[in-house]
């Protein structure tokens, strides 16, 4: 039997957890206000939750009335912030924060679509969709970042895979475009391994070098070459692969089991990862290099081995990733494409705590921002959509700034490793 | 760069070894004419090297011909590279209007890239001086379309709005960092998305959108807010250099007077080497930081009204370009310092001048200027490279000029 001993919390934590607790209750406030007192007499909301393509097209909408769904969340977030200023929901706190959040969401999407009809499967096949480069970019990171390399050049590797996916593509068929793209992915992480570890450029530097230059060439071949022969630039799009049985599934069949390619190498990917990095000997060894390289080679761990593969194969998935914009997106490559999608990766790497899953809910989180930005002009509401598409930006200033808990990084992130 | 910008007393001697020897070759104690001329010169002519190449290899009907006409090919190519650079000489030095070019080119990039400097002599990595831009940008705007006064009113005025918004964008992260731990390099990157949203509003909204528009284009600013030209009485429309030139100077020498005669600016320098040595000293970090995150996000603002107030006189979504980016390969080349970030706006600036002469001419694209940039970096920032291919001597080890994530 062991005894439960008390856990002793620092005043950090206190104040941490008491801002906690009165962030529910101003969002209950603002629940009951704006979204429950707002939309009184406004009518229900009418959710889809299938397509008319689906096998079960005359699922039944989800409809509910606005302004009662905002008061009963709000007083589910008052409860929240209540048992939060008092007992503390201790380990379950992230849940119920990541619970708080999704009903704050529900609260507004009732308020915009009051009296509406709003399609959420599509949106939400949307936001799975969006989120595919934001998440296959933060899984670059992470792998990155676990060996203690950082890894800016996320940007760069995204928009090289991009352009590589669209000129192969267009010639030997979208295989070796992805292929391709891969490799493109796995070369320009080998010139950040070579600066990063073997000169010990500093690595931020490097990233964004590497961001630039990816940039500039891009966009000079894409002018030079792809504008004056076409042919070169226009594949085709990756069919959505429908799994048998799950896919007829309504709604959840929709949004996970009829997707493109992209989408379930995604998901195997963070299931793959996490087992890799905290269930084998390879991913004990990479986090070894990555908190602690001393120790690590004094084991007899091959400290540089480590951190140019394990680089490497990051830049294999973000390589992976930028194909998506073509042959899971427009179908061609345009300068820019990715528009800083990369850097929306690198937050959620830093939003997800270097972990594979978070990195995932974390770019879902991004993917489902910049969704519900597409949809709000559908709505009509009167919040402009470009407030709403800062939100994952301010969410992760938060985040870093340890308002909900510190993000640690590995120990030796960005240092480079000198061997005696 | 004399020996005594350095002074002797409090840094701690470890510090300085474990920063390497940039820090020294900058200062001047135990110059190094090689790492500070030498290096940069040599990253420069490589990364042209490496560019022509690239012009070469993307040059499709040339390499249609390699195969059964190498001559041909060969002068093809040839013509293409010497084209490509002449019209960048041309377009840069070659005469009145690509001069006055180079200097409109030039003038927000050496603010900008003080701005980064700044940051980097502090140990803080500013990426979001394109965001820092953006707000200062607007804040000039805003001064300069709602204020009504003389010009020695308002153009000053308007100048200084556009460096407060740049130091309350650049604040935040500062106060960020210091109170919370967060790192720059990850709160600034998002804030220039934030600020690019906020630009898109505004600019769409009653405050800035021009009366009967109804895409993104702001009121045009008085006459009395604009930078005036500095070769007005030329009355030739082609020669835009404004005043924004000056500006800039006097910004570098403000820099230079700041960082290495002042106690703050000694103070600034000293949290960069050593941030606990600095605290240890008594120093008060937290506001150094804020302060340092101002002063850079002040410069980049100003930037940004130069942009506003001495070419485009209104503001449109992409008023800023890439400055805030280039800004960061600037200060690299420059050293983080004031005058070797003039020099390299300078360069940069007739880079960009010329680029939109090659542009015209040729066929070729102004992206490869950011291809050059961004190969000068590479050279710059790992001396082994240029020690490996030139057989020269340069500083042993590599810069490092950031801090990792963790604090």
């Amino acid at each position: 039997m062991t005894v439960a001993v008390p856990a002793i919390r620092t005043p950090a934590e206190i104040r941490r957890a008491r801002r906690l607790g009165i962030t529910y209750l101003v969002l209950a406030a603002f629940v009951l206000w704006v979204f429950g007192v707002g939309s009184v007499g406004d009518g229900a909301a009418s959710f889809k939750l299938v397509r008319p393509t689906d096998r079960f097209k005359d699922f039944p909408n989800l409809v509910v009335p606005a302004a009662g769904l905002a008061f009963v969340i709000a007083a589910a977030l008052a409860a929240f912030g209540g048992i939060q200023l008092t007992r503390g929901f201790k380990k379950l706190s992230n849940v119920v924060l990541a619970i708080g959040f999704a009903l704050f969401i529900f609260a507004f999407l009732g308020w915009a679509a009051a009296g509406k009809s709003f399609s959420l499967v599509g949106m939400l096949d949307e936001s799975v969709k969006r989120s595919v480069p934001i998440a296959l970019g933060a899984l670059a990171g992470v792998m990155c970042e676990r060996v203690a390399v950082i890894n800016i050049a996320i940007e760069g590797m995204l928009l090289g895979g991009a352009f590589v996916a669209a000129v192969i593509g267009s010639q030997f068929g979208n295989f070796w475009a992805l292929v391709a793209a891969t490799l493109t992915g796995m070369v320009l992480a080998w010139v950040l391994a070579v600066l990063a570890i073997r000169y010990r450029v500093d690595q931020i530097i490097v990233g964004v070098v590497i961001n630039v230059f990816v940039l500039g060439l891009t966009s000079f071949m894409s002018q030079r070459i792809l504008a004056s022969n076409p042919h070169l630039n226009s594949t085709t799009l990756l069919r959505p692969i429908k799994i048998p049985l799950l896919g007829d599934i309504p709604f959840f069949g929709q949004i996970l089991f009829q997707q493109n390619i992209f989408v379930f190498v995604m998901f195997v990917l963070v299931a793959g990862l996490t087992y890799g990095l905290f269930h084998t000997k390879w991913g004990l060894r990479s986090r070894a290099v990555g908190e602690h390289p001393k120790a690590a080679d004094t084991l007899g761990i091959n400290v540089y081995g480590y951190r140019y593969l394990n680089v490497m194969l990051g830049g294999a998935i973000a390589g992976f990733g930028g194909a998506f914009f073509v042959q899971g997106s427009v179908g061609r490559f345009d300068e820019n494409m990715t528009a800083g999608k990369g850097y929306v990766g690198l937050a959620a790497m830093i939003f997800g705590r270097w972990h594979p899953v978070g990195a995932l809910g974390a770019a879902l989180v991004f993917g489902f921002a910049d969704s519900l930005q597409g949809k709000l002009a559908i709505l009509q509401t009167p919040i402009p959509s470009e407030f709403l598409g800062m939100a994952p930006y301010l969410a992760t200033i938060i985040v870093v700034a340890g308002v909900v808990g510190k993000a640690r990084p590995p120990a030796a992130d960005g240092q480079p490793y000198v061997k005696e | 760069m004399s020996t005594n910008d350095e002074s002797p007393s409090v840094t701690p001697p470890e510090s300085v070894e474990q920063e390497g020897s940039f820090f020294r070759d900058l200062t001047g104690v135990g110059a190094n004419w090689r790492s500070a001329v030498l290096v940069p010169v040599l990253a420069v002519f490589s990364a042209l090297i490496v560019a022509a190449i690239i012009i070469a290899l993307t040059d499709i009907d040339a390499l249609r011909l390699w195969g059964h006409d190498p001559g041909g090919a060969f002068s093809l190519t040839w013509h293409n590279i010497s084209g490509a650079y002449s019209s960048l000489v041309v377009g840069s030095v070659g005469g009145l209007r690509a001069i006055s070019e180079t200097l409109v080119q030039a003038t927000p990039l050496i603010l900008a890239g003080l701005s980064v400097a700044v940051g980097f002599r502090a140990g803080l990595f500013n990426i979001g001086a394109q965001g820092q831009l953006l707000v200062g940008g607007m804040f000039a705007l805003w001064v300069g379309f709602t204020v009504h006064a003389p010009v020695y009113v308002h153009l000053p005025l308007a100048l200084l709005a556009g460096a407060l918004g740049g130091a309350i964008w650049g604040g935040i992260p500062g106060l960020l960092r210091a109170r919370t731990g967060a790192h720059e390099v990850i709160t600034t990157i998002m804030l220039n998305f934030v600020a690019l949203r906020l630009v898109d509003y505004y600019l769409k909204s009653s405050w800035f959108q021009a009366v009967g528009r109804d895409d993104p284009v702001s009121k045009s600013i008085d006459v009395s807010a604009q930078l005036p030209r500095v070769f007005g009485f030329l009355d030739r429309d082609d020669v835009r250099v404004h005043l924004g030139i000056v500006v800039a100077l006097l910004a570098a020498w403000f820099v230079y007077w700041l960082l290495f005669k002042t106690t703050i600016g000694y103070e600034f320098r000293a949290v960069g080497l050593n941030p606990r040595g600095a605290l240890y000293a008594g120093m008060s970090v937290t506001w150094l930081i804020v302060g340092v995150m101002a002063v850079a996000g002040a410069l980049a603002g100003l930037a940004g009204a130069d942009r506003v107030l001495g070419v485009l006189h209104r503001g449109s979504p992409g008023f800023a370009g890439t400055l805030g980016f280039d800004a960061i390969t600037l200060a690299l080349l420059g050293r983080s310092h004031p005058w070797g970030v003039v020099a390299s706006g300078l360069l940069f600036g007739a880079l960009r001048a010329g680029g939109q002469l090659m542009q015209v001419r040729t066929d070729i694209s102004l992206d490869l200027i950011l291809v050059i940039q961004a190969l000068v970096v590479v050279f710059i920032a790992a001396p082994a490279l240029v020690r490996a291919i030139y057989r020269v001597k340069t500083a042993r080890e590599a810069e490092r000029l950031t801090t990792g994530w963790s604090t």
